[in-house]
């Protein structure tokens, strides 16, 4: 249910120049999915993640990597050695037709190949230059190095995700989330200029910091400390606090896991749970079901104050959980999800990505996406839209580009330099 | 003085926790005016964490809540019962004169209140609606309620954060409340005039961000759900060796290192400098990934006996990337990098008084953001939105509160 091939979009008209990098592709793809121009610059041997696995049926090949492929789509690709004179002219002149740049350059090369924000603006003064950097441009830490894991370790994730068992490691979340939390807020600050830009008709230098981006996205990690001075911990499942909480997680019969919240506690929801414990047979194996009973015959909810204090609260209560981690070990962790919310009890599937795709809930949103692939006259299944529009949907116009594919389409479109 | 970037626009923000309350603070630290619409019954409370730690002082109440002070920085609050026709007329009031209504409520509660996209552009033709919940307005779910824990879940991110034979070990808060994406509607209808309705679901947004991993089970048939898999303090695009968090000297201490190349680690196994570090069998990235469990024992009990800051400098020294896993405090108090950026800016709030906050991670050269108000109390700016936007009359303020609309 992709959107039609001629539907507007809010970024139609706005060019973007992409200097083509693994920490900024996805704020690149982000524009470019919802209509920007952008055109992707590398450099000539073409950009290090082209070699990035996984690759078209294992076989590698500059336009066979499929992390090439998800985080370029839509965009336009040149080759442009900025080392070069006459390169960093035919830079220029790109960018004197586009209305953002996008970089990740180490901080400093940009200054040193004249190609920085005072040089460009003075070419296009509507100029929109986002730079995006491990630590921002004048850190001290600017000149570290970093990979997508050190930033999430040192940034702050690292330290909130894992397990109750402290003697296993932090862990850091698979898929480059690191750098694409950098990219999120890239793009909105690349949103907050277009807007001051439609009014002003100026543009600015954006200085993102991927490192800052990460310190900002830890929820309560550092709030807590900022109010109160208290320090999270790390627990499996679930919000990392200062006190540890219920766990959440659940085993199911498939072997697959869910996540729950609070347990029932209302006389209906205990009936409920009873009843499903009888309909799998299970009452036997699980005597604190007359608990289950009690509470459904109750004219109140528990009241979660007196759990600890009230002796048949707290039985309840734990029958309500214990009664909860039963059936799930008894039923699919699907079937767990469906009954559960029908019954108005939130829970969740952890689905690993692909069977995420392929859910009900998924399809019927027209989540997955066919793009075309002319030269291998191929069309394959890519994850859509991050939202739905009503008017300007989102939609990939493109496969990624291979090397150098627009290079004359681009340039043929560019005006001559002016002569001296 | 204010941010000016976003001055020409108004939000009308029903918008709660951090999922919907956080990308409006994006809006307002950036100058937009961003008026929460709150309940005056339930004193706001829909947004749990108007009651909830942490708490600056032994106070507590609906306007104590730490984390709704984090992420309302800016707004303003009115109250407003929408229970009463009065209160729904003024609510029409602020549509008319609003550039986009947000909310993040469960499906088909903006509908009982009259204020769905329909009658949202009969008074606004224009109008931007930013509806966020985690399975989206259709779909065989929409009804079904959701939290962060469980976005993630169901998106795949939950499972693709965790260590072989272990449950999955998630995210220690919800990563998928912190961005929204929708400002796009703003700018098209800045370019064109044009409103819409942005029907924002989580959990798909949620789903794009394991892209590759799609990729590779919908092109090669390889699914993420396999042995070994996940393994994610690894690198599984590309490959390196070593890559993980190894313990450091001290309680819950850690090291990250990660090594991009085989000269990176040559100069780890310098460092090291153990006979079984220097053994040429590891000096190619093959190699060291098909014997990647021993070699991390190798890494774990060098770094075992090691400061996690003093060798997180070391490395960095010899061209490693490195950093120790920091803790909440060493990242806010003690952190050159986050002082300068001027990442805690400090607001004063009505009742709070003087508390730091998230800033934000950009820096703009024109019209950068500022931070400096607090969240709103409950109905804080009640009479200034009504007398400055409707031109209400002090008079007219006093009855409505009588009436209890406000």
């Amino acid at each position: 249910m992709s959107a039609p091939p001629d539907s507007p979009r809010p970024l139609d008209g706005v060019r973007v120049i992409e200097l083509s990098s693994e920490m900024g592709a996805m704020a690149g793809k982000l524009l470019a999915d919802m209509g920007a121009d952008v055109i992707l610059v590398e450099p000539p041997g073409g950009d290090p993640t082209r070699d990035y696995p996984p690759f078209l049926d294992d076989e590698p090949g500059p336009d066979r990597s499929l992390f090439w492929w998800h985080y370029q789509t839509s965009k336009r690709g040149v080759t442009l050695d900025l080392d070069q004179d006459d390169d960093r002219e035919r830079f220029r002149r790109l960018v004197a037709s586009a209305d953002v740049l996008l970089e990740c350059e180490r901080p400093g090369r940009p200054a040193d190949l004249g190609i920085d924000f005072p040089q460009l603006a003075e070419l296009r003064p509507e100029l929109i230059m986002a730079s995006v950097t491990a630590f921002g441009r004048n850190s001290p830490s600017r000149h570290e190095q970093f990979t997508d894991l050190t930033l999430l370790a040192g940034g702050g994730p690292a330290w909130s995700t894992g397990y109750d068992d402290h003697s296993l490691p932090p862990v850091r979340g698979g898929g480059n989330q690191g750098y694409n939390t950098a990219c999120h807020y890239a793009v909105m600050s690349i949103l907050t200029a277009l807007l001051h830009r439609e009014v002003s008709g100026r543009g600015q230098h954006i200085d993102v910091s991927a490192y800052a981006a990460n310190n900002v996205t830890t929820e309560m990690a550092s709030y807590t400390w900022l109010v109160q001075q208290g320090t999270v911990q790390r627990q499996t499942g679930r919000h990392a606090m200062e006190q540890p909480s219920l766990p959440s997680q659940l085993a199911c019969a498939d072997g697959r896991w869910v996540t729950t919240g609070f347990p029932p506690r209302h006389p209906r929801e205990l009936r409920w749970l009873y009843d499903w414990i009888v309909e799998l047979g299970a009452e036997v194996e699980f005597p604190e079901a007359i608990f289950l009973k009690q509470g459904a015959e109750r004219s109140e909810p528990l009241d979660i104050q007196l759990i600890g204090e009230d002796d048949e609260v707290t039985a309840i209560f734990s029958a309500s959980r214990e009664g909860l981690v039963l059936v799930a070990s008894k039923v699919s962790a699907y079937e767990f999800f469906e009954r559960t919310q029908k019954a108005g009890i939130s829970t969740g599937v952890i689905y690993s990505p692909e069977e995420a795709l392929q859910d009900d809930q998924f399809q019927a949103r027209g989540f997955p996406v066919e793009v075309h692939h002319p030269e291998l006259d191929r069309s394959f299944t890519y994850p859509g839209a991050p939202y739905k529009f009503g008017r300007t949907p989102w939609r990939i116009t493109r496969r990624a580009p291979r090397l150098g594919e627009h290079q004359h389409e681009v340039f043929a479109d560019l005006e001559p330099a002016p002569a001296d | 003085m204010p941010s000016r970037a976003l001055e020409h626009i108004r939000i009308c923000d029903f918008t709660g926790q951090l999922a919907g309350a956080g990308s409006t603070k994006w809006m307002a630290a950036f100058g937009a005016e961003v008026i929460r619409i709150e309940d005056p019954v339930m004193r706001g409370t829909w947004d749990v964490l108007r009651m909830m730690p942490p708490f600056v002082d032994e106070r507590r109440g609906p306007d104590m809540g730490g984390g709704f002070n984090n992420h309302n920085v800016e707004k303003l609050g009115v109250t407003l019962n929408l229970r009463t026709d009065k209160g729904k007329e003024i609510l029409a009031e602020i549509v008319r004169r609003s550039d986009a209504v947000c909310e993040n409520f469960a499906y088909g509660v903006m509908e009982r209140w009259g204020f769905g996209y329909e009658r949202l552009k009969q008074l606004r033709p224009d109008i931007v609606y930013v509806s966020n919940c985690g399975f989206g307005h259709s779909g065989p779910y929409h009804e079904y309620k959701t939290w962060g824990p469980i976005v993630q879940a169901m998106s795949g991110l939950t499972f693709t954060s965790g260590l072989p034979e272990q449950a999955p070990a998630g995210w220690g808060y919800s990563y998928m409340d912190h961005t929204g994406a929708y400002y796009m509607a703003i700018v098209h209808r800045a370019r064109t005039g044009e409103g819409q309705w942005v029907d924002m679901a989580c959990t798909e947004a949620g789903l794009t961000l394991n892209g590759p991993a799609l990729l590779d089970y919908t092109v090669n048939g390889r699914p993420m759900r396999r042995e070994g898999q996940p393994h994610s303090n690894r690198n599984l695009w590309p490959p390196m060796a070593p890559h993980g968090i190894y313990p450091a000297r001290g309680e819950d201490r850690w090291l990250a290192v990660a090594c991009r190349s085989d000269a990176e680690w040559s100069a780890l196994a310098a460092e090291i400098g153990s006979e079984a570090a220097a053994d040429p069998g590891w000096s190619r990235l093959a190699d060291r990934l098909a014997r990647q469990d021993e070699l991390d024992d190798l890494v774990s009990q060098w770094t075992r006996g090691l400061d996690d800051f003093e060798t997180y400098a070391r490395l960095q020294k010899v061209g490693v990337p490195a950093a120790p896993v920091r803790r909440p405090q060493e990242r806010v108090d003690q952190d050159p990098d986050t002082q300068a950026w001027g990442l805690w800016p400090e607001v004063e709030h009505s009742k709070m008084g003087r508390v730091r906050v998230d800033g934000l991670p950009v820096h703009l050269s024109e019209t950068d953001w500022e931070i400096r108000r607090g969240g709103p109390c409950v109905g804080e700016h009640t009479e200034q939105v009504l007398t400055e936007l409707l031109g209400m009359s002090g008079d007219e303020i006093a009855g409505l509160r009588e009436e209890g609309v406000v």
